[in-house]
Parts: structure tokens; sequence; C-alpha cells
């Protein structure tokens, strides 16, 4: 046992760690604790009265044993008692034993509450400092109710002894952190902030951690620290090591304090005064000044301590962002250090560097130094080492070295650690897509993730691959090509199959020329795989099998068969199974005609933020994975204002219709957006072409969750919340509970059953002024969702009736009037609906419309249909409205304004002030015009916060051009909305439109 | 910082200190967890790791590893050097402190660490002033002179 050094030891306490340590087996030591427990239980509760030796030495053995990882559920009395004791020892192990095991014993707390109070007063500064500790160590609510007001008096009464200044700025500190709501800022921050100029450097030391803490939340109370916290830092960068005495640590003048000003100022942008930001920046190159100078010390604490001032110089210099030369020059000193010999300075120096990267100044300063980071991440031994050189060179990358990047981290991916693994492969991923300037390189480097790695490949990165191969045509056919060469490989991973089986079933034609890859090879070779990949993957290869059979007629035969054999038809799988009978009978029955369009190639995907993206912030926290062009282009619009360079990149986003605007933009509020379609889907064709899983829908009504297993179309398309975008292509109603279109996004208000309704339902109508997709009607029988498109004067609609039932709907109708002189200027075209709609089944009916000329009045919807032997009435207003003929218009400011002026004429424009009817959010109010049908014009009204648009109108026998000006004024909470077109019908009609619409 | 621990070469946690308020169970499993993923590291390896949201900043002095974990935008450097300082504390006040120093007076141990740090934040940097308030504190104990 070693001799204790000072103070007294409690013998009968060391006897029992001696005893305990001697245990040989867990066993013995329970044993012995539990003697140890009877014995301390025992003398607690005897009728002998304790002296305070002998509490405190039990005390403290409990203590111990607690500490061993045993529960304590006796003894707090005791240590309360010990808390009122006037000898110093016994106060200090009872105030010890609370802090630790105190718990929230309503009675108890009140006890030391009672005790805390009574040190607090004692104006003794020893007792003081053991009760603020207690506060500061338990910091419950408790304790912040009943001290929060007590501790701010003491910090700054004018006869509080320095040490406990010290202890009463942490202990508010602590109190502020647990309960912020419960510490009244006041008269005393002001006199908390000049504590910075304090004598005593441990006090201001505690009082600058107490300040940031505090600054962190309310900064504009505490912006008087700025100039003396600069002013304080200044003395001590400028002092010699010895002027600061015991806070010179290993030749750094207060090291401590040093950082933790700096850490201050990073709540604050540059000071505005002039002479203080000089001096600040003086500081700042002095201190970047002496890691040039040899060191004073040998010593790892020297160089540690003086290095640490640096790193948080170099983060307040990245803070403010503001300075090019300190920029470059901390960028210069952080190279050196990534050479250095000290492990922890390459990890911090590449951490910092990633910050680095992300300001414009010192971005290409950060780019030099590319062949050290790659060689780190080769070389490093410690992997956590690596993972900060990964994250530097996400953060480095750009359009200008993105290859080498790429390459560099596909490389390091084959011996990473598996720990990383998946984050470098979605990091991967995502530069792949962002900078990829031909897209055959982005398909190759997609499909080398998945051979290197394809374990670590999650779902979203392979879902995004095609979808990029989808929605670009000039890449299928090399994707095509790509994906039948990886599918060579004797031994390839299950998520290449599904790319594979994916993309060839969609564009598996491209390469059906070259007879090395004939459609029956093609075919041979995806089968197989099949029997190696797993359930999910099957049944997407049977959907990619039964688009072979409408791509390739002259395979129909070899897939019937494998379709039609055993092992499909009879699968112990229920999905394979279904899937197998579907197709097979699908493709039995159904002329090539209709293959043809129910197999059609996929429409686009709508473009939205990448789900890989998604994917990395949310596995990183968000706010940890800034785009880091984005974030450049933000910062550097927030310092400078609307710079060139943010407005030029602004444009250039706009018009690229790449995948780059896709990782940037904002998703937009449900709201439809005229999206090219295909002209095929506007011709009369007998069936509109849907995706597979549309089509498999009315085949199988009662599978609920059939197509959410595995369809990897659902899945893409499911990504996104599905009422991000509406312009989404006609697909399938996703199979949820309710059977019903629930892709579409609002609740409606549900409408009375009753008895034959007569009145004709409108309450949605206005919601789809701006937007084509929704529902439109509903009670407790049936459900009216539409979906529409429109081109010029054309437009489809989809109607979907779902049976909210589990009863069957005779006799169903649904046709379409055109009222009154609707008729003349709008021809609706309904084809024949079922007359028989299943419970839980949902029907759909297609209508053709076409405008003749500006029209007013909407035409109605009349259901009828029996529903347990009573006829249902219900009429439903359909939301065919002008402006769905609107295509959008592009124009400068200078065009506008002349077409503007041109329609002068009184009757030409009309003008509505209006009062708000929602919250005036610009953004929200942006998607809405857009949704009208107009293209949205920026920068052409010289009143930044006024709305502009143009479009034209199509109509059979005339086009009419118009203008929007949409002037919000948010104090008055109105709306001023004026229009100007050739016809003054037209103005009036668009105008009623929208501006019920705000 | 949100805590301290002090644990040996064999896994025994020797001492520890939280900051923020933390349920038993979940120290526990932090504590077995990060023991586990600091004992598995090589001595030429950097003394700071990414540990769920936090930052372990570690050194290992005889056989004792002094580990904190601080929050993501603290300082790792100087972090090391609060753990320098409390080392040279103890070392001071034990007089070259070894691992039992720490077993058989943990509460001594504690109270050094409260004097030096408190809530988390460094309360005073001053080896003098630090060493000062705990040798008061010993008189204190000496004058009351009790017998065992």
């Amino acid at each position: 046992m070693p001799a204790v050094s000072k103070g007294d030891g409690m013998r009968g306490l060391a006897v029992f760690i001696s005893d305990i340590r001697n245990c040989k087996s867990k066993e013995a030591e329970i044993k012995r604790i539990n003697k140890e427990l009877a014995n301390i239980r025992s003398k607690f509760k005897g009728d002998k009265a304790l002296d305070g030796y002998s509490k405190k030495k039990y005390v403290c053995k409990l203590l111990f044993i607690f500490l061993l990882g045993h529960d304590i559920d006796f003894g707090h009395m005791e240590a309360v008692n010990l808390l009122s004791s006037n000898k110093y020892t016994e106060k200090q192990i009872g105030y010890l034993f609370i802090s630790v095991l105190v718990n929230s014993n309503s009675d108890l707390i009140r006890l030391i509450n009672n005790a805390i109070k009574n040190d607090l007063s004692s104006r003794n500064p020893t007792f003081m400092n053991l009760a603020l500790h207690c506060i500061a160590n338990v910091g419950s609510r408790e304790m912040a109710e009943a001290f929060a007001a007590e501790v701010p008096r003491i910090l700054v009464a004018g006869d509080t002894m320095d040490s406990v200044k010290q202890s009463a700025a942490l202990c508010l500190l602590r109190l502020n952190r647990t309960s912020p709501d419960l510490v009244p800022m006041g008269e005393w921050t002001a006199r908390v902030v000049h504590l910075l100029n304090d004598q005593h450097l441990g006090v201001v030391t505690a009082a600058t951690s107490l300040i940031t803490t505090l600054a962190q939340k309310n900064p504009d109370d505490f912006k008087t620290s700025v100039s003396l916290a600069v002013a304080r830092l200044s003395r001590i960068v400028t002092s010699a090591s010895t002027d600061l005495q015991d806070y010179t640590y290993y030749f750094v003048a207060a090291p401590w304090l040093s950082v933790k000003l700096l850490r201050l100022l990073q709540c604050y942008p540059p000071p505005e005064d002039a002479a203080i930001r000089g001096r600040l920046t003086e500081c700042l190159e002095t201190i970047l000044n002496k890691a040039q100078e040899p060191p004073k010390s040998k010593k790892v604490q020297h160089s540690n301590a003086k290095n640490a001032v640096l790193f948080e110089a170099i983060s307040l210099i990245i803070h403010h962002d503001s300075e090019p030369t300190l920029l470059v020059r901390a960028c210069n000193q952080l190279g050196q250090f990534l050479q250095h010999r000290e492990t922890n300075l390459r990890y911090l120096a590449l951490e910092s560097m990633c910050t680095l990267a992300s300001s414009e100044f010192s971005h290409e300063a950060v780019k030099t130094h590319i062949e050290t980071v790659i060689n780190a991440l080769k070389t490093e031994r410690d992997v956590s080492v690596r993972q900060r050189a990964v994250d530097l060179l996400y953060a480095m990358c750009d359009r200008s070295n993105a290859k080498q990047i790429v390459a560099e981290m596909l490389s390091y991916l084959e011996t990473a650690d598996y720990s990383i693994r998946e984050e470098i492969v979605l990091k991967v991923a995502i530069l792949a897509e962002k900078y990829a300037v031909d897209y055959t390189w982005y398909v190759d480097t997609i499909l080398n993730l998945i051979r290197i790695a394809g374990d670590y490949v999650s779902e979203e990165v392979w879902y995004r691959v095609i979808q990029i191969v989808i929605n670009r045509d000039d890449v299928q056919g090399y994707a095509a090509k790509t994906v039948f060469e990886a599918l060579q490989a004797p031994a390839c991973h299950e998520n290449l199959v599904k790319v594979g089986g994916y993309i060839l079933g969609e564009f598996g034609n491209l390469i059906a020329g070259d007879p090395r890859s004939s459609p029956l090879i093609q075919f041979n070779l995806l089968h197989s795989k099949f029997h190696l990949c797993s359930v999910p993957t099957r049944a997407l290869l049977l959907s990619a099998y039964i688009k072979f059979i409408n791509l390739f007629p002259e395979v129909k035969g070899t897939i019937q068969e494998v379709l039609r054999s055993d092992s499909q038809l009879r699968n112990a799988d229920v999905e394979l199974q279904q899937r197998a009978v579907e197709y097979l009978r699908l493709s039995c029955i159904a002329s090539t005609d209709i293959l043809a369009t129910v197999l059609e190639e996929m429409p686009p995907f709508p473009e939205r933020e990448s789900s890989i993206l998604a994917k990395l912030k949310k596995k990183k926290g968000p706010g940890t994975v800034p785009d880091p062009e984005d974030n450049r282009k933000e910062r550097c619009a927030n310092i400078n204002g609307a710079t060139n360079h943010s407005s030029t990149t602004a444009n250039a986003k706009a018009s690229a219709p790449s995948f780059i605007g896709d990782l940037l933009a904002p998703v937009l509020p449900p709201i439809n957006r005229p999206r090219p379609v295909s002209s095929l889907s506007l011709l009369p064709t007998p069936l509109t072409p849907l995706s597979l899983q549309a089509y498999a829908m009315p085949l199988s009504p009662s599978a609920g969750s059939h197509f959410q297993v595995s369809s990897p179309a659902s899945d893409l398309l499911s990504l996104g919340s599905a009422s991000t975008l509406n312009s989404t292509p006609p697909s399938a109603p996703k199979a949820s509970a309710s059977l019903l279109v629930d892709v579409f996004s609002d609740n409606s208000p549900t409408a009375p059953i009753g008895a034959p309704a007569v009145v004709v339902a409108d309450e949605n109508f206005s919601r789809f002024v701006c937007k084509n997709n929704g529902v439109l009607f509903e009670n407790q029988l049936l459900q009216i969702g539409l979906k529409s498109e429109y081109r010029q004067n054309l437009g489809r609609m989809y109607v979907f009736y779902g049976n909210k039932t589990s009863t069957q709907f005779h006799n169903f109708t649904a046709s379409v009037v055109c009222q009154d002189g609707l008729n003349s200027q709008l021809n609706v075209h309904a084809k024949p609906a079922d007359p028989m709609v299943e419970g839980g089944a949902q029907l759909q009916q297609t209508l053709n419309i076409e405008c003749l000329s500006d029209f007013v009045e909407a035409p109605v919807l009349n259901i009828q249909f029996r529903y347990g032997g009573i006829l249902q009435n219900i009429s439903v207003k359909l939301p065919v409205t002008l402006n769905k003929f609107f295509q959008p218009t592009e124009m400068g400011s200078q065009d506008f304004f002349q077409r503007w002026k041109q329609l002068g004429a009184p009757q030409q424009e009309v003008q509505k002030i209006f009062k708000a009817m929602y919250s005036m959010d610009s953004e929200v109010t942006k998607a809405k015009i857009i949704g009208f049908g107009v293209a949205l014009l920026d920068g052409v009204d010289p009143n930044p916060s006024n709305f502009v648009g143009a479009g034209v109108i199509h109509t059979k026998t005339s086009q009419v051009g118009c203008l929007i000006r949409l002037e919000p004024n948010a104090q008055a909470q109105m709306y001023r909305l004026t229009l100007r077109t050739s016809r003054d019908t037209v103005s009036q009609r668009l105008c009623d439109l929208l501006s019920d619409q705000f | 910082m949100r805590f301290m621990l002090l644990f040996s070469r064999q896994g025994k946690l020797r001492l520890q200190k939280w900051y923020t308020a933390t349920a038993e169970r979940d120290k526990k499993k932090m504590v077995r967890e990060l023991m586990q993923v600091v004992l598995a590291r090589k001595p030429k390896m950097c003394s700071f790791l990414e540990w769920r949201d936090l930052k372990i900043v570690y050194k290992r002095y005889a056989s004792l590893y002094f580990c904190c974990a601080v929050e993501e935008q603290d300082n790792e450097l100087i972090t090391l050097e609060v753990i320098h300082r409390f080392v040279e504390l103890l070392d001071k006040y034990f007089g070259s402190v070894c691992e039992l120093d720490i077993i058989f007076n943990f509460e001594k141990a504690y109270f050094i660490l409260d004097e030096f740090l408190m809530g988390g934040e460094i309360q005073d940097t001053s080896k003098k002033s630090v060493l000062k308030a705990i040798e008061q504190a010993d008189l204190l104990q000496e004058v009351s002179g009790y017998p065992w």
C-alpha cells in the first residue's frame, strides 16, 4: 500500500480498497462488497450516533463501491448530513458524494439546497467554492431554479474573492447550458463583460468561457466584449514569455486564455471599427509569424500550446473569411503541417483545410496541396487521419480535379477500412455526378464503385445511376453496352445485376444490333445470374424480361418458356409467382400495340435533390456536409453582396439543364410545371403510356403491397416525398393501405354522402389553378383524384375513381358536361368508364380536352352509381381553367416593358388589390406563379420584391400574350395584381383565377 | 468538455467525471465502448478521433489512459494540454504519481480535478493557484487531526 503523501488518510478505507484489489475473482469481490455494505448499513442504522469522521469514512466507502460500478441505494442522508458539518474534510466528502450520486429525490434536493444556501452565504471562500462546485456538478433544474439568481450576484459583487469569482462564472456557465431559460439576463451582464479587464488572469479565463457561452445565444447583449477581447489578446500575444509568470505554459503566454478569446471572437463578424479590426489583424499576423519562429523548447507541450493558439487563430480567420492574405497565409501554414512528423498536426491540418477549401479566397490555395493529400491517403497508418484526407479531397474537389480525385478515391476504396467504405462510396457517387462532363465517365465510375465495393453501395446510389441514365438519352446506349460488358464477369455483385437488369430492360435495344449482344445473348446473360440473386433482384429481373418481350419479339417464346416454368409459376415466393403469372398472361393476351404502350420506356424522372447527397447529410448530420461549391458561393455572396461571381454562376446554373442543378436546386413546394410530354401521350392512342407498375395495378387489385416490395421504379419515385413535385409523369398510384391515389398530397374536405347530391361540388376547385394533380373530391364512398397534363391548346386528364368501400359500385357512369356556351369554347371528350368498380379498387378514366377559344366557366363531371341498391349522384366542377393552356415565355427586361407599353389600352389591363389569404412567403408565391403557367421573370422589375411573369395562352383559334405583375405589400398584408393581355376577357378571367391564390 | 475518463491498460476505470447529465446506464455503455476503441489504437496513432458526435482527445501516461470527450468546435491541442496539466497537478501533489495513488486516494484525485476544471471548462490554468487551493484544504484537514 503506498504511503499517503498528505492529509489524513482513512485507514479503514485503505484497508477496504486493498481487500478489493486482492480479490481473486469477481464473486469474491462481490462477496466482500456485500459484507461491507451490510456493515455500513448496520452502522448507519445503529443506536450509537456516529461521529463525523466515521460518517465520512463510510460515505467514502460507499462512493468507492459506486465507482466500481455497483448500485448504491442508501447513505444519501448521511452524506447530506456531512454537508452541514463545519469540518472542511467532512463537508468536502459530503459534496463529492452528492455530486457523483445525486438523484432527483425531492426531499433530499431541498436539504441539499439548504446546505448550499448556507455555505454560499457563509462568506468563507472555501465553503462558497465547494457549494458552487456542487451546483455546477449536479446542474439539475431544481438547482438552477434555486440559485440562478444568486450566482450572478456573487459573480459581480465587489467584495467577492477571485477564486470564488472563477467558480461563480463557471457555475453560471453550467446552469446556462442546462437551463438557459432560468438564467436571467440583467444588469450583471455588462459587469461580466468587464471581467475581461480583470487583473487576475484566472478570473479572465473563467469569465471568457462564460461570455462565449452566453454570447452564442445572445450576441447583442455581449457585443462590447469584442473590443475588450481584442485588447486582451493583443496584450497576451505581444508579451514576453515571462511576463505572465504562472500563466505562461512551456514558454507560451497564456495559451488557454488566448484560445478562449479567439473562440469568443468567433461568435461575431469581423469588428466594424477599423482600429479594432486592425489590431485584431495584427494579433493574427503575430500568431502566424510566431509559427515560423524556431521553437523555444523541444518539449511537445510547447509546440502543442503554441499550435493550439495557431489553429484557433486560423479558425477565426476562416470564420471571418474576409482577409484574403490571412486566408492564404493560413493555408500555407497548414500546408507545412501536412508533412509534419507529428501525426496530430497532420490530422489537424487536414481537418482545418477542409473548412479553408470552402472559402472563395483560399479554395485555389488549398487545391495546390492535392498531391500531398493524396499521398496521405495512401501512406497514413492511422485510419482517422486517412478519413480526414478523404474529407479534404471531397472538399477541394471541383471541375478541374474531379477526375483525379475520383480516381484516387476509387483506388483507395479497394483497401479502405470497412468502417468508412460506405461514406467513401457516397462521396465518390456525389462527386462523379456533380462534376460529370460526359456521362460515360459517370456511368463507368458508378459501375466501378459497384465492382470494388458492391456491398457498400447503398440503394440510393444505384437508384441514382438509373435515374440519370433514364433522363439522359445521350448516355443510354453507352450504359447498355457497359453494363452488358460488366455482366460478363463470372462473379458480379448483385447490385450490378440490378442495374444491368434495369438498364438492359429499358435500353437493351440500343445494343441489340451487334451480334455479340443480340437479344437472346442479353437475355441469357441476365438469366444466368437469376438463380444466384435474392428475391427483390429476381423480381426486378422478371420485369426486365417482360420489357424484353416488348423490345424483342423474337425472344418472346424463350422468355414465355422461362416464365411458364414451375420454378416461376409455382415459386414459393408470392411476389415472384404473381409477377410470373401476370407477365406471362400479359404477354399472351395483349396485342403488340398494347404491349408497346404499356411497356414503353420509362419517362424521365423529375429532377430533385440527389438522394445520395441527402443520405450523406443524414449520415453525417445536417450542416456538416455542405455542398462545397454551394457553400463557397453563399459565403462569397454574403460578404460582398451579389457579386459578379455569384450572379454568373447563378445564370450558369439556371441555363445548364444538367444534374448539377439538381444537386443544388431547392425542393419546390408542390406545384406543377408544364413539362414537355412525349407527343405520343397527346395522341388519341387506345391506352395511355404508363409505367409497368401502373399497368399491373388493375391486374392485381388485391395485392396491396405487391409493388411496394421491390419494384425499382416505384422506389425511385418515392425517394422524395410523393408530394415534392407533381410533374411526375403518369405513374402508378403507390400501393398503400387505402389503395387510393395517395400520391396526391392534399387532404381534402370530406363531402357528405346523403341522398343524391344535386349541388356541384367545387371546394377544391381553386386548389387546382396552380397545380395539376391532387384529390378533387372525397366522401365516405368515393375518392376522386386527378392527374393532368397540358400542351398548347390540348390537354389530357386522368381521373381516378377510388372505391373506398368493400362492396362493388354498380352501374357506374361518369360523364362531362360543358354547360351554356362552354361547349363552343371547350371540347371535353370522356372515354366511357367501366360500369363496375370493385370494393377497394380504383378505376381510371381519361379525358381529352381541347381549348377552342378563351372561356370562363368550368365543365362539370357527373358521376352516378349504385351502392347497396341506392343510386348515388355526384357532380364536381372539373378544374379545367384558362391558364392551363399557357406556354411560359422567357424575356428580358427591355422586351417586357416594351410589350407592357404596347398593351396599354385601358380595357387590356385588369388590376385587383386584395388582402393576402395565406402567409406572404416569396418562395411559395414564386412557385404558385410558375404553377399558374407563366415564366417567372427574374430581374425585370426594378423592385426585387415584386413578381413578374409572361406567357402565351394557346387556343385553337388564337394565341393571347399575357403579362403579369404582382406587387406584395408585406406591411399591409395586401397584394396588387396587374394583368395585361391583348384580350379583355382573358385579362379579367386570369386575374380572377390568380387573385384567389394568394 | 463532456466528460473525462481515466482508465488503465487493462480496461479498469479509475476516474470518471461527467459534465453533462447522463443516465447511469448510458455512462456504462459509453465507457465500455470508448475504452475498447481507445485501447485498440496503436502507439504512434494520432491522439484525436471522432466518436459518435464527439471528438475524443486522449493520451497515455505510463499505464493510464486519460481520455476527454469534447465538442465538435473545441480545440484538440489545448485539450491535450488540459490533460497534461492535470497530470502535472497530480504529480506535484502525490510526488511522482502512479496508478496506485489514484486508486487509493481517488477522492483526492477528484478534488484536484474539481479545482482545475469546473462544468467542463478550465477554472484556472495556473498550477500554483490550483495547488494552493488543494494545500489549503489539506491544511484544514490536518488541523482537525482525527485519530483512526
